[in-house]
């Protein structure tokens, strides 16, 4: 099972915004190790992000996007205390959902 | 005479248009790297570290069993906050000074029953260096913001300050290299990379003040030993021994010019 | 003749060849893009993912550093002000996988994106946005990369 993400979701304004923290190697396949044989890629492909149960974002990422990967979106109408959820998925098949609440 | 002076006038102008445009372009470099680790500086991945280090220091753990509450940083068992900015120091129960990961080893082997070779012998990065990465990762974290303040009343806290101040300055290997190559002067820089003069006090969140941190370039998060391993790799030479009485007198040397900064660690790198 | 439990079964099986294929319709959940992620440059990238002929628009952002002290973790953002945006993209240029992320845009959220990606070299990044009715508008910076101190 993967790290958890830290995720912080922070009110401005009428919107919250969300900025997470995730732990993935984000490999390209293309480096090569001290043998010389190729690191099989392995990055994550699918995020998506909830707001109070509702599906608000849903993105999908290749493996240029950085190891440790860091996102930031504004939820439109969030407030103290909703909840937002993040979800990702590796190309093996991997999964990772995390929580946080607005503060 | 009039043309002369004409002549050296004309010259002195051309002279500063030509350094204008050239300064410009090395401000805006300087400028531009500053903009590039703003940008970083929220977001640090060595918060996932952070994470992991809070989390094992509770975790029960080796052959004995134990988590790391019992541990004593230099400020009694299981003090964490403001332990960082304290290190390294004499400890009575081992009669050493000791550095932060010098330190949690002691932890490790003594409470948990963790082999030391476990921790000494791996690579960074990996198994118990890995532990240890998150663990300096949190303990740093707890200090962040309060002043680098290493106590020198022991006599042999004084002497681990003066043989990290001779190793600072030892010339050796192939290139005759000291740390005082690169750290001893004000304004040196190693191509975009600002080298501070670790003799003295460099300023809040530089140099000793700034490590443990994540490197971005390897994604790793690299504690004072894996940093001071590395120097010694581009000095040429020998590695360091993992929590080795150099490495930790190095610190002792760093840590007391640097007393009164403030700790940013753990910070980002490139 | 098959008992329902065995058609049951075995359309299950079908289903799981299907998806794997990628040719069965997708739910709510879009399946990862191949194409477009495999794609070498800007239009074929827009065109994988059913855009027009991109065009440069000032309603289109692209934000980053101008230069990197090193390529492995390079801040960028992509944003729109302009109605009726589908899609947010992020692509590295002169990156093996040039097409970097997808962001798809709802009502409930900001037309404004920011990740980290990867940079091998110095190169040109562009944000384009997917629009409702097909168009592709972009904007692009160039982010520099530099490699620091004493060789990474």
């Amino acid at each position: 099972m993967a790290d958890p993400m830290r995720i912080r979701a922070q009110v401005a304004g009428d919107k919250a915004t969300v900025r997470v923290l995730m732990s993935h190697e984000m490999e390209t396949g293309l480096r090569r190790d001290g043998a010389g044989a190729l690191i099989p890629a392995w990055f994550i492909q699918e995020v998506s992000a909830a707001h109070n149960g509702k599906t608000v974002l849903n993105a999908q990422w290749g493996p240029s996007v950085a190891k440790n990967p860091f996102m930031q979106f504004s939820v439109r109408g969030a407030k103290a205390g909703d909840k937002i959820t993040v979800m990702w998925k590796d190309n093996k098949g991997d999964s990772r959902t995390d929580e946080a609440t607005v503060s | 005479m009039k043309t002369a002076s004409l002549c050296a006038g004309l010259l002195a102008l051309a002279g500063m248009a030509l350094a204008g445009p050239l300064a410009a372009q090395t401000k805006s470099a300087a400028d531009g790297i500053a903009e590039y680790r703003a940008m970083l500086a929220d977001g640090n991945p060595a918060e996932l570290f952070e994470a992991r280090g809070q989390e094992l220091w509770k975790t029960k753990r080796g052959p004995k069993n134990a988590d790391m509450s019992q541990c004593d940083l230099g400020k009694g068992p299981g003090v964490v906050k403001g332990a960082f900015v304290e290190l390294p120091r004499w400890f009575a129960d081992t009669q050493k000074v000791q550095d932060l990961e010098s330190r949690l080893l002691t932890c490790m082997t003594t409470l948990q029953g963790i082999e030391a070779k476990a921790v000494t012998e791996e690579r960074f990065g990996r198994g118990e260096q890995r532990h240890m990465e998150g663990l300096v990762a949190w303990i740093s974290a707890e200090s962040r913001g309060m002043k680098m303040n290493l106590p020198q009343s022991h006599a042999q806290e004084k002497l681990s300050y003066e043989i990290g101040k001779r190793a600072f300055f030892y010339r050796g290997g192939t290139h005759d290299f000291s740390c005082a190559s690169c750290h001893s002067a004000e304004g040196q820089r190693i191509r975009l990379q600002d080298l501070p003069n670790l003799t003295k006090n460099p300023g809040d969140g530089v140099g000793f003040a700034a490590w443990p941190a994540y490197r971005v370039s390897s994604g790793e998060l690299w504690g004072m030993q894996r940093r001071l391993n590395d120097c010694f790799r581009q000095q040429r030479f020998p590695y360091p021994g993992y929590a080795s009485d150099v490495t930790i007198a190095l610190g002792t040397y760093m840590g007391v010019n640097a007393k009164g900064a403030a700790s940013i660690a753990p910070s980002i790198k490139r | 003749m098959q008992t329902r439990r065995e058609m049951l079964h075995h359309s299950a099986a079908v289903a799981a060849l299907l998806a794997g294929t990628g040719l069965l319709p997708t739910a709510a959940q879009a399946a990862w893009n191949k194409s477009a992620f495999e794609a070498k440059t800007l239009a074929e990238c827009v065109k994988a993912l059913g855009g027009g002929v991109p065009a440069e628009s000032k309603d289109v952002s692209v934000t980053g550093p101008d230069i990197a002290e090193n390529g492995a973790v390079v801040p960028v953002g992509c944003a729109s002000t302009a109605p009726g945006v589908k899609r947010l993209l992020l692509l590295v240029e002169k990156n093996p996988s040039v097409l970097a992320a997808v962001f798809d845009v709802t009502d409930s959220v900001d037309a404004n994106f920011n990740t980290r990606v990867k940079m091998g070299q110095s190169s040109n990044v562009y944000a384009v946005a997917l629009m409702n009715d097909g168009r592709a508008l972009y904007a692009v910076k160039e982010i520099k990369v530099t490699l620091g101190g004493c060789g990474g």
